[in-house]
């Protein structure tokens, strides 16, 4: 953990900094990016706690939580029962009644457990009652480890049909502390989508303090001008790689957040470039791929040379054999291919 | 009474008192302001279930209709007992437990029939409502979710030191839902100010209790280390003391309680239900101990009620839900504009405190 001790704020509550303020700059991993994120908002704000799996002494499956029942103790990072329903209802409750609880599930997948909770109680809250359920959801998700098929999902698209949930899936260290900022402050349930794969395998730099990215907003992460890659998560880093090969003309939209969907950015860059591959590492049917595709192909028709295509997993559980899984989820081969195809269309 | 005692069905549950006989319970807790309203408010949800019964049979109300006639006691009898910053999570056989925190019947008849004036404005229905102004969280269809939400404000009030309590409902049926046995391990483990009224009135829609568990549920209790209690749920004062005592223990930092309210559901699962699997001498016994009727030979053998006094409130009560229900139909149908802005919150806002009309706690304008 490079950033553990004396952050001072160094922007006021609200995140952005003030013009002319200098915000100090560290390199950190993604893991550590949300680490930091949550901890500067524990620090913060006196109702924010941690609640979990194994997050207390154990410091999380992952150590985001590592150190933190030192600072906090145990009354904000709970230990947590294996028990989803649990997890998620319980933080309902403690939302409804003033705490902003940010919930761990050890695995992503585990999120099935405590579907009902999170679909039919958390989402539809505010619609049918009025009230306002600030919750956080923290999803270590993907796969690309053998984790096989109940440690790997991506299961970002489950979300995308219960109405009243929002979804972000942060593709940098810069951006997982300021959605997970974001997603603490919000008032709404927040599904938090991180990437295993990202955990410690990216590094880049985090502005120190308090930071928060906006929900909603999709960020071009390379400027290109000849086709689109849309794209998220794990897909992103895969996306700038292709097109670092490729040259100028591919451009990179990291939606950032995949509920409510930027559809003004999609919109902007697909009109631009005219050519739009969705890429994600979750399967193919009805994902977030198909709702972007849908979204150009609804807004952007006129504008387009080249039909709308998708770089995703195949319909097939993830499986646990290397070669196998391999297969399956998206590799830098597969992208620069996709993108080879575009281009020459 | 013990669980040994009423282990048996409710088919077989002779043992409880019927319409006249003296009821064990007798409690200390409350004054004869408290016992008329005891009354008053099972009365209110007595007629106004009725009236919203026939409004579903005139149809104007959508959907389907359920209704808790029979177990008016058990609501009632358990909001009464609570404070008013305590919170509650209250199901489809309570509406009491809402009258008695404060709701105006004709929200409830407006909600049942999706009107604007509705507790939730027509977005959701029937008893799927809690007023936020009164401490109130509306419960989903899927049972018994809410108590696990019940157990995550107890654990913000334990978290935060308040002497609060949380209470919620279920029914027998819901213990054999995964959910129930995760709420009540989670209460257990973290000590939790819970207050757990498990109505138990034979039946799962049209499943009775040999189909729905081998053991009592209430015997449980003991296993998630926090007591049960049994009490006659027809008793309205048995019901109140058993909370009562309950939510003090859960203030006082010493955990969750269980409490089964031994009950009947007198009508069908829900107004589409001709209940034809119910024995009707089943039926007949039990409504020889309507806890209605009860309580009122009781205020008046017992407590030397003015039998005057309690015709005039059963005729104020009538007059009170007839004008609830000229207003709830006056109110218009919603307009469907703005639904998608509804989905999400702006911003967060606390629950306010319910009214808490028992001499005790004494807060908000009591009838």
């Amino acid at each position: 953990m490079s950033v553990t001790t004396q952050l001072e704020p160094s922007t006021p509550r609200g995140g952005e900094a003030p013009a002319g303020a200098t915000v100090e700059i560290r390199e950190m991993t993604y893991l550590e990016a949300i680490s930091d994120a949550l901890r500067e908002e524990m620090r913060r704000d006196a109702s924010v706690f941690c609640f979990g799996q194994d997050v207390g002494a154990f410091g999380g499956a992952f150590k985001v939580t590592e150190g933190f029942i030192e600072e906090f103790g145990p009354d904000r990072v709970v230990d947590a029962p294996l028990a989803e329903n649990a997890i998620i209802g319980a933080a309902v409750g403690a939302a409804i009644e003033g705490l902003r609880p940010v919930c761990e599930m050890q695995f992503a997948d585990f999120v099935a457990c405590g579907f009902d909770q999170l679909v039919n109680v958390a989402a539809k809250m505010h619609f049918r009652q009025g009230l306002a359920v600030p919750m956080v959801l923290r999803l270590p998700s993907g796969g690309g480890f053998s984790g096989g098929p109940f440690h790997s999902q991506n299961p970002e698209a489950w979300f995308l049909q219960a109405p009243g949930l929002k979804v972000v899936a942060p593709a940098t260290p810069a951006d997982a502390k300021g959605l997970l900022t974001s997603a603490i402050r919000d008032p709404n349930p927040v599904c938090f989508l991180e990437h295993k794969g990202l955990y410690r395998s990216v590094r880049g730099p985090v502005p120190l303090g308090e930071h928060a990215t906006p929900i909603g907003e999709a960020r071009i992460a390379r400027e290109g001008n000849e086709m689109t890659v849309i794209a998220y998560g794990s897909a992103v880093a895969l996306a700038e790689r292709a097109a670092d090969e490729l040259g100028d003309s591919v451009e990179v939209l990291d939606l950032r957040t995949l509920a409510p969907l930027d559809s003004v950015a999609i919109e902007r860059s697909a009109r631009r470039t005219g050519k739009v591959l969705v890429a994600h590492e979750a399967t193919r049917s009805a994902g977030v791929g198909a709702e972007v595709a849908a979204i150009v192909a609804d807004r952007c028709f006129e504008h387009l040379d080249a039909p709308v295509r998708r770089l995703t997993a195949p319909d097939v559980p993830i499986p646990f054999s290397p070669p196998l899984e391999m297969s399956v989820l998206p590799q830098l081969e597969d992208m620069k291919e996709a993108c080879r195809e575009l281009l020459a269309y | 009474m013990s669980a040994s005692e009423l282990r048996t069905r409710p088919g077989a549950a002779t043992t409880l008192p019927r319409n006249g006989e003296r009821p064990e319970s007798s409690t200390n807790l409350l004054d004869a302001t408290d016992r008329e309203r005891l009354l008053r408010y099972m009365l209110l949800m007595r007629r106004s279930e009725e009236r919203a019964l026939s409004l579903y049979k005139q149809g104007k109300i959508p959907g389907s209709f359920y209704d808790g006639c029979g177990q008016e006691a058990i609501g009632v009898g358990a909001a009464y007992a609570l404070a008013p910053e305590d919170r509650l999570c209250i199901l489809h056989r309570d509406l009491g437990a809402h009258f008695v925190r404060g709701l105006e019947p004709e929200r409830y008849l407006g909600n049942y029939m999706g009107r604007a004036g509705g507790v939730t404005g027509g977005r959701d229905g029937n008893m799927h409502f809690g007023d936020p102004e009164l401490g109130c969280v509306g419960m989903v269809s899927m049972l018994p979710d809410m108590a696990l939400v019940a157990c995550g404000m107890a654990l913000a009030m334990k978290l935060r030191d308040e002497p609060r309590v949380a209470l919620t409902f279920f029914g027998e049926g819901s213990t054999a839902n995964g959910q129930w046995h995760e709420a009540m391990n989670f209460a257990g483990v973290q000590r939790l100010p819970a207050v757990f009224i498990l109505e138990n009135n034979g039946f799962a829609y049209s499943t009775p209790n040999e189909g729905e568990f081998a053991v009592d549920p209430i015997e449980r209790a003991e296993g998630y280390g926090f007591p049960g209690v049994v009490v006659d749920g027809n008793d309205v004062e048995a019901v109140f003391e058993a909370t009562a005592r309950a939510a003090e223990r859960a203030r006082c930092g010493r955990g969750p309680t269980l409490i089964e309210c031994r009950t009947m559901r007198m009508h069908g699962h829900g107004a589409h239900d001709d209940m034809s699997y119910v024995p009707a001498e089943l039926l007949a016994e039990w409504r020889d101990r309507d806890p209605i009727e009860r309580y009122a030979g009781r205020l008046v053998e017992d407590h030397g009620v003015d039998r005057g006094r309690i015709q005039g409130l059963f005729e104020a009560v009538a007059a009170e839900v007839a004008a609830a229900a000229e207003a709830a139909l006056a109110s218009p149908m919603p307009a469907p504009d703005g639904l998608e802005q509804q989905v999400f919150a702006e911003e967060w806002r606390a629950l306010g405190d319910g009214r808490a009309p028992w001499s005790r706690h004494a807060k908000g304008a009591g009838r």
